[in-house]
C-alpha cells in the first residue's frame, strides 16, 4: 500500500468537514448543549471517515489486515477497532501526532499536530461515541510522591524508558524519551500501552500511583543535579567520550609540548 | 641543596652510588616517551582519591532503608554500600569532588595505558631484551580493567547491579567450569553471598592496588635497568643513548606533566558530572534500565556480546558452550592471549633475535603496523557495536542495521586497514629511498661541479 501524505489526508478531511458544515448550515443549526455535542460528533466522523478509516475502517471497525503484518507481536499494518477505547485513546493519539500515521508499518511518534483544537474535540467525541470506554485522565502530579515515583518507575518503566526518562532501544522499536510529555499523555500512555509498552491497569498502578509517576517524571527532567556538566543522565558512553576527548587530547597535547627538546 | 641531601643520605645509607646514577639518568626527547608517565600520575590520584574515599565507604549489603538529604529516595531500601556512597556523594566535604576525579581518573588511567600500549607495539618497544617489561604492562592493563569494573560494581547502584548481573552471566557460561566458578566467586547464585561484597572490597582496595603497584615499581625498574629505548638518528646507535638527564632536564618535564594530569582530572572531577549514582538509584535484583553500559574500557566486551550471532554449542541436549562465552569471555582471553605471545610470534616470523634499543617507526616494519592497526580497527569497531543501542535513541539509526553493518564491517573493516596501512609504509619507505638516492646525486653533481 503507497504510503497516504497527511496533508492529503488532512485536505481530504477538510473537505468533507466543508461539506458537512455546509450541511449544517443548511439544516439550520443547533443552539443547545446536546446538540452542539452531536454536530461535534458529526464533524468528527467526516473527519474520521477522511483521515482515519483507510485504516481503522468505517466506524472505528478496525480492519484486521489492510496488509502484510509484520513487525514485533505482529502489531504492525494492523488498523485496531477503536470501539471500546474511550476518548482516553483517541486524546492521546491525537494530541502528541501519534496519529495519523503515514504508514501502518512504522511506529507512531511524537510529530507535529495538524489538527486544530476543534478537530481534536471532534475526533475525540466521535471515537468516544462508538462505544463506551475510558474517558480522559485528569492527572495531578502535585499529589504524588517523588520518591514513591522513582521507586515504582524503577519496578515499571526504566528497563525501557531509562532511569533518567531519557528513553531506550526495544526490539524494532524504541521506547520514547519523555522529556515533552504532559501528565495527561503519560496517564493516558499507561492505561493504553501504545506500541510495544504494556498496559497497566488500575489494580498494578493506581491512579495515585500514577501521579506518583508523573511526579518523577517531570523531577527527572530536572532532577538535584551535582557534580557539573551532567552530559544528559545517559550514563558511561558520554563519559567516555570525554575521557578521550577531553582529557586524552589535553594530556597528549601536554607532552608533546613538554616532551619537546628545548636546546 | 641537592648535593647536600645525597650526602646527607649517602652519609647513612650508602646509597650515592644510586642517586648519582639515578639523576644521571638519559630520558630520549620525545613526547611519546611520556604516555605511560601519564597513566602513572593517573595511578597515583587513584590511591589518594580512593584512599579517601574508603573513609565513608561501607562495603556491606545490610539492607536500609534510607532517610537522607536527597528527598528523592526517601524511604527507599538499600543496602549499606549505596546509601553511604550517595551520602560521601552528597554530604561529605569534597566527596562528590573526590569520587568524581577517582571516577575519572579510572577512564584516563585505561586510556593512556593503551595510549602507551599503542606506541610500545607501533614502534616494535617490546621486542628483546624488553618483552618482560612489556608482560608487566600488559598485566597492568589486565589488572586495571578487573580494578575498573570492580570500583563500578561495589556501589551497588542500579549500573552496578546490571554489571554484575552480566558478569555474573559471563562467569557462567565457561565451558565445564563456569558453574563452579561463580559459585565461588559470589558464594552462592546471583546476587551472591555477602561475603561476595568482601572479596570485591577488599580486591579493589588492597589486593589489586598492590599488586598494581609493585608490577608499576617493577616496570620502572625494568625500563631503567634496561634503560629506554630511543628512535633512530643523529648521534643515537643501538649502544648510545641520546637524550637528557633525569636531572636537570627530564625532572621539570615530568613533573609539569604530573601536574598536568592532577589538574586534568581534578578539574574534570569538579566540573563535569560523572556516574550520577543518586539519580540511578539502587539496584535490586528484579531492576534494570534500558541503556546500561559499562565504562569506556569494557565496552568492546559489551559490544562483542551484541555482535555475537546468537548461537551455543550444544551437544547431545546439553548446552557445553552457552553463548556469553564468545564475547565475554573467548574475545577479552584471545586479545590478551594474542598480545603476550606477539613478541614470541615476531621473532619466530621474521627470525629477527637481536636485541634491539632503536625504535622502529611504524613506517619500518611496515607488516608489523598494518597487522596491528587491523587489530586496533577490529577491536574499535566491536567497542562502537557496545554504544549502537544509544545511537539507536539519539540518532534514529536502526539498531538491527547497525549490528548487520557492524557483523560485516568487522572483518571487512580490518582487511582494509591493513592493506591501507601496509600500502602506506610501503610508500613512505619508497619515497625515502627516493628522497636520498636523489640527495646523494645532487651532492655528486655539486662535487662534479665544484672539482671540474
Amino acid at each position: 500500500m503507497p504510503p497516504v501524505s497527511r496533508r492529503a489526508l488532512l485536505a481530504a478531511a477538510a473537505v468533507v468537514v466543508a461539506l458537512l458544515a455546509a450541511n449544517g448550515l443548511a439544516a439550520g443549526g443547533t443552539g443547545d448543549a446536546g446538540g452542539e455535542q452531536v454536530s461535534l460528533i458529526q464533524r468528527g466522523a467526516g473527519l474520521f471517515a477522511a483521515g482515519c478509516s483507510q485504516c481503522h475502517g468505517m466506524n472505528g471497525a478496525g480492519k484486521q489486515k489492510p496488509g502484510p503484518v509484520g513487525g514485533v507481536n505482529n502489531t504492525a499494518g494492523i488498523g485496531p477497532s477503536l470501539r471500546g477505547v474511550g476518548a482516553l485513546a483517541a486524546d492521546f493519539y491525537l494530541r502528541n501526532g501519534y496519529m495519523p500515521l503515514q504508514s501502518p508499518y512504522e511506529q507512531p511518534r511524537r510529530s507535529r499536530v495538524l489538527f486544530s483544537e476543534r478537530d481534536l474535540r471532534a475526533l475525540t467525541a466521535y471515537v468516544a461515541s462508538l462505544a463506551p470506554g475510558p474517558g480522559i485522565p485528569h492527572p495531578d502530579p502535585a499529589q504524588g510522591s517523588v520518591s514513591k515515583g522513582l521507586r515504582l518507575f524503577t519496578d515499571n518503566c526504566a528497563g525501557c524508558h531509562q532511569i533518567a526518562t531519557a528513553g531506550g532501544y526495544l526490539p524494532d522499536s524504541v521506547a520514547p524519551p519523555l522529556e515533552q510529555d504532559t501528565p495527561r499523555e503519560i496517564a493516558e500512555a499507561v492505561r493504553i500501552g501504545p506500541n510495544l509498552m504494556p498496559k497497566f491497569s488500575k489494580s498494578l498502578l493506581s491512579d495515585r500511583d500514577v501521579d506518583s509517576v508523573i511526579a518523577y517524571v517531570q523531577y527527572a527532567r530536572s532532577p538535584d543535579d551535582r557534580g557539573g556538566w551532567s552530559l544528559g543522565h545517559i550514563g558511561p558512553v558520554p563519559e567516555g567520550l570525554v575521557a578521550w576527548f577531553v582529557a586524552g587530547i589535553v594530556l597528549v597535547a601536554v607532552t608533546l609540548t613538554v616532551g619537546r627538546r628545548i636546546a | 641543596m641537592i648535593e647536600r641531601t645525597t650526602r646527607t643520605l649517602d652519609e647513612r645509607s650508602h646509597t650515592a652510588p644510586f642517586g648519582f646514577k639515578a639523576l644521571r639518568y638519559i630520558f630520549p626527547d620525545h613526547w611519546s616517551f611520556l604516555l605511560g608517565e601519564i597513566a602513572l600520575y593517573c595511578f597515583i590520584v587513584l590511591v589518594a582519591t580512593g584512599t579517601y574515599l574508603a573513609l565513608f565507604f561501607d562495603p556491606s549489603t545490610a539492607q536500609t532503608v534510607y532517610h537522607g538529604s536527597y528527598a528523592p529516595l526517601n524511604g527507599a531500601h538499600m543496602t549499606e554500600a549505596y546509601r553511604s556512597t550517595v551520602r560521601l556523594s552528597l554530604d561529605v566535604k569534597a566527596g562528590l569532588l573526590i569520587r568524581q576525579t577517582h571516577h575519572w581518573a579510572a577512564d584516563v588511567f585505561v586510556a593512556a595505558i593503551a595510549l602507551h600500549l599503542m606506541r610500545i607495539v607501533f614502534t616494535g618497544a617490546f621486542r628483546k631484551p624488553r618483552e618482560l617489561t612489556y608482560y608487566i604492562g600488559l598485566t597492568i592493563l589486565g589488572l586495571a580493567l578487573l580494578e575498573g569494573y570492580l570500583g563500578y560494581s561495589l556501589v551497588d547502584d542500579l549500573l552496578s547491579g546490571m554489571g554484575l548481573a552480566i558478569g555474573y552471566g559471563v562467569a557462567l557460561s565457561i565451558p565445564l567450569v563456569g558453574a563452579n566458578l561463580a559459585a565461588l566467586v559470589w558464594g552462592g547464585p546471583f546476587p551472591g553471598d555477602p561475603a561476595f561484597w568482601s572479596r570485591m572490597y577488599i580486591a579493589h582496595v588492597f589486593l589489586l592496588p598492590i599488586l598494581i603497584a609493585t608490577l608499576i615499581a617493577l616496570h620502572l625498574f625494568l625500563v631503567s635497568s634496561l634503560h629506554h629505548t630511543q628512535f633512530r638518528g643523529g648521534r643515537k646507535t643501538e649502544k648510545r643513548l641520546v637524550g637528557v638527564p633525569s636531572f636537570p632536564g627530564q625532572a621539570p618535564r615530568s613533573l609539569g606533566l604530573m601536574f598536568a594530569v592532577f589538574a586534568a582530572l581534578f578539574l574534570l572531577g569538579g566540573l563535569v558530572q560523572i556516574n550520577p549514582i543518586w539519580i540511578w538509584g539502587p539496584y535490586h535484583v528484579a531492576d534494570s534500565t534500558n541503556g546500561a553500559q559499562p565504562d569506556w574500557y569494557l565496552g568492546w566486551l559489551i559490544g562483542a556480546l551484541r555482535l555475537m550471532p546468537s548461537f551455543d554449542v550444544v551437544i547431545a541436549g546439553r548446552t557445553l558452550v552457552p553463548n556469553p562465552f564468545w564475547g565475554g569471555a573467548l574475545l577479552p582471553t584471545a586479545v590478551f592471549g594474542g598480545l603476550f605471545v606477539w613478541p614470541a610470534l615476531e621473532r619466530r616470523f621474521t627470525r629477527d633475535r637481536h636485541p634491539h634499543n632503536l625504535l622502529d617507526r611504524p613506517r619500518d616494519a611496515p607488516r608489523r603496523t598494518a597487522f596491528a592497526t587491523a587489530v586496533l580497527t577490529f577491536l574499535f569497531i566491536v567497542f562502537v557495536a557496545g554504544s549502537a543501542d544509544r545511537a539507536y535513541v539519539l540518532m534514529g539509526w536502526s539498531y538491527a542495521t547497525q549490528i548487520d553493518v557492524y557483523r560485516v564491517g568487522v572483518f571487512v573493516v580490518p582487511v582494509v586497514s591493513y592493506w591501507l596501512a601496509h600500502r602506506i609504509c610501503v610508500e613512505l619507505l619508497r619515497n625515502e629511498r627516493v628522497e636520498a638516492s636523489r640527495h646523494a646525486a645532487e651532492l655528486e653533481a655539486e662535487q662534479a661541479a665544484g672539482g671540474g
